[in-house]
């Protein structure tokens, strides 16, 4: 996001009114306004990372709370001990389970992603295309069931896939099948949960990028003989470029974290890492191991992603 | 061109249709008489007593409803100061710091947000003492904190798109910083204060990975009840909680269009 230049706020850019200001009183109230919420994201969003890489060199103990310190000091010695366990981050690499867990919520989390940018695309585009009266309609449509709870919009779903679910019961009905399909407690029920709860992030960036789009242009290589398909591939979708790495971004990093979709959508051998490391948690209270499969998410997904959107943001900028 | 606007209309369609069936198949067999979810045995409005009957899940709907309020509250001030601040300040020492703070929170998966909180009361407890136990006060933190993002995210895009130069007239008529902030910028910025506001009360209402890492004992909230209840089936009293809350939402949005729609005739009955 750019900042206006010659903002009236800028002080020390020459402002007339900032100098003067910075002369009645050292800016208290600018610095309070930049302090308040910084301190707040450096106390609960900054620090807990810190406290979760310390954890997750420490090992499991039966203690309240259940790991030990990494700083020991021993009194007869005077020695100060500092010791770190990296055995949690070896044991991640040993057990392929983890791997595996994590290869298998990329692969889940990806194809999810492709299909909900699939699906999202006609209805963003129609959107952007339609009249502007109709425009607010639509997209309140889109967006009307994100309001609604993400848990019971999921939980929706299970009444539908079930094995006497309504889909089952049309299809025996129809005649179309005779042995009710398998469907709740697999992985094709966790992809329709997840394109079906993260769509409206995926429609909303697309909109935006589209509706942008200058329409003369298609006009204009339809003049010049190109066949709508083309013009769609070669104008349309370059165009929306900014729109659909938006939305593939906040659709994949959340996807790849998901606990609820898996566990109440999926299966008992579907792997996602959000969901070992709520099991890793809660059931074998193994808060160090869960420490440690968090900080890999973060460095191996979460971070690069994340480089990669600043140093964007950064272009866009210059 | 007639053809390829067919094509469009029906895959939106199919894409609207996708969206909203489950939905109405939630809606519908909330009033089914039925104990059997799926078979339909006429029309009942008996889940909806049974639900009301339910101490356990109308706490929960109070503890959430009241944990939604105080977030959202707390979210709009800090989220506000840090989405002005973003737009307004120019550059500052310590600005890409706070810009990348402020995103982070809404990519994070949530149970490594929830998992590190945790971690961090539990660090703070034995350290300063405070906070003694988990329980509603942080788990007011941790909504505050993620939604506290999406206000900084709302309100800075409100900001870039308004004419600073009321701000500047302001200014040049002798107009203090507080009182330019609060008699010129928040009234032009209400309309995304209110939908931060709104956003976060909903966000917080539904968070479930958050609340159950940094939620003591005994303090469940509403997401935390139905998710125990729905992960051993379906159940139709969650369908008729499920309706009620489509409802209320359904009339807010159609609500807030309503009142979009008169003000922006308003306006241009004005020119």
């Amino acid at each position: 996001m750019s900042t206006p230049t010659g903002s009236a706020w800028v002080d020390g850019s020459g402002s007339r009114l900032a100098k003067f200001n910075f002369f009645r009183r050292i800016n208290w109230g600018r610095f309070s306004v930049v302090s308040v919420p910084t301190l707040w994201l450096a106390i609960f969003f900054f620090i807990p990372f810190l406290v979760v890489f310390k954890i997750s060199l420490s090992e499991t103990a039966i203690a309240v709370p259940p790991y030990t310190s990494l700083l020991n000091w021993d009194v007869e010695e005077s020695y100060l001990n500092l010791k770190l366990n990296l055995g949690n981050y070896f044991y991640l690499f040993e057990d392929t389970f983890y791997l595996d867990a994590y290869l298998s919520s990329i692969k889940i989390a990806g194809i999810s992603t492709v299909f909900t940018l699939i699906i999202a695309f006609p209805i963003a585009y129609l959107i952007a295309r339609s009249k502007p009266s109709s425009r607010a309609l639509l997209l309140s449509l889109v967006i009307l069931p994100f309001w609604t709870s993400f848990l019971l919009r999921v939980y929706a779903w299970m009444g539908f896939l079930k094995k006497n679910g309504l889909i089952n019961e049309f299809l025996l009905g129809a005649g179309i099948i005779d042995q009710p399909l398998i469907m709740l407690q697999t992985d094709f029920a966790v992809y329709i949960g997840i394109v079906y709860t993260y769509l409206p992030f995926m429609v909303l960036p697309l909109y935006s990028a589209l509706e942008k789009m200058d329409m003369t242009l298609l006009e204009a290589a339809e003049d010049l003989g190109s066949r709508p398909a083309t013009s769609f591939f070669l104008i349309t979708i370059p165009m929306a470029v900014p729109g659909i790495i938006a939305g593939c971004m906040l659709v994949f990093i959340p996807a790849v974290g998901e606990f609820v979709i898996p566990s109440l959508l999926g299966g008992s051998d579907t792997l996602m890492i959000g969901r070992v490391l709520w099991d890793e948690f809660f059931l074998n209270r193994d808060w160090p191991m869960a420490s440690a499969v968090a900080i890999v998410m973060l460095i191996v997904l979460v971070l690069p992603i994340m480089l990669i959107r600043n140093s964007q943001g950064k272009e866009e900028a210059v | 061109m007639k053809r390829r606007s067919l094509f469009l209309t029906t895959s939106a369609t199919l894409g609207f249709i996708f969206l909203y069936a489950p939905m109405i198949a939630l809606v519908v067999y909330s009033f089914n008489k039925s104990k059997l979810v799926t078979v339909w045995g006429g029309w009942s409005l008996k889940w909806y007593g049974e639900l009301f009957r339910n101490e356990q899940i109308i706490d929960a709907a109070l503890l959430s409803l009241k944990i939604a309020f105080i977030s959202a509250s707390v979210a709009v001030v800090l989220g506000t100061m840090a989405g002005f601040v973003l737009s307004r300040f120019g550059r500052f020492r310590g600005k890409m710091v706070l810009s990348g703070w402020i995103s982070a929170p809404l990519v994070m998966p949530e149970v490594i947000t929830g998992l590190s909180l945790l971690l961090l009361f539990v660090a703070m407890e034995g350290m300063f003492g405070w906070p003694s136990g988990r329980g509603t006060g942080t788990i007011i933190i941790a909504h505050v904190t993620f939604c506290m993002a999406y206000v900084a995210v709302i309100v800075q895009s409100r900001l870039s798109q308004l004419d600073e130069t009321l701000e500047e007239a302001a200014m040049d008529l002798g107009a203090k910083p507080s009182s330019l902030f609060f008699l010129v910028t928040m009234p032009l910025i209400m309309p995304a204060i209110i939908s931060g506001w709104l956003l976060s009360f909903t966000l917080s209402l539904d968070d479930l990975v958050i609340a159950s890492f940094v939620s003591g004992p005994g303090n469940s909230t509403l997401p935390m009840v139905i998710f125990s209840k729905v992960r051993l089936g379906v159940s139709p009293e969650v369908n008729a909680l499920a309706t009620l809350m489509i409802a209320v939402v359904a009339i807010g949005v159609i609500g807030a269009m309503y009142q979009m729609r008169r003000q922006s005739k308003l306006l241009a009955s004005d020119e």
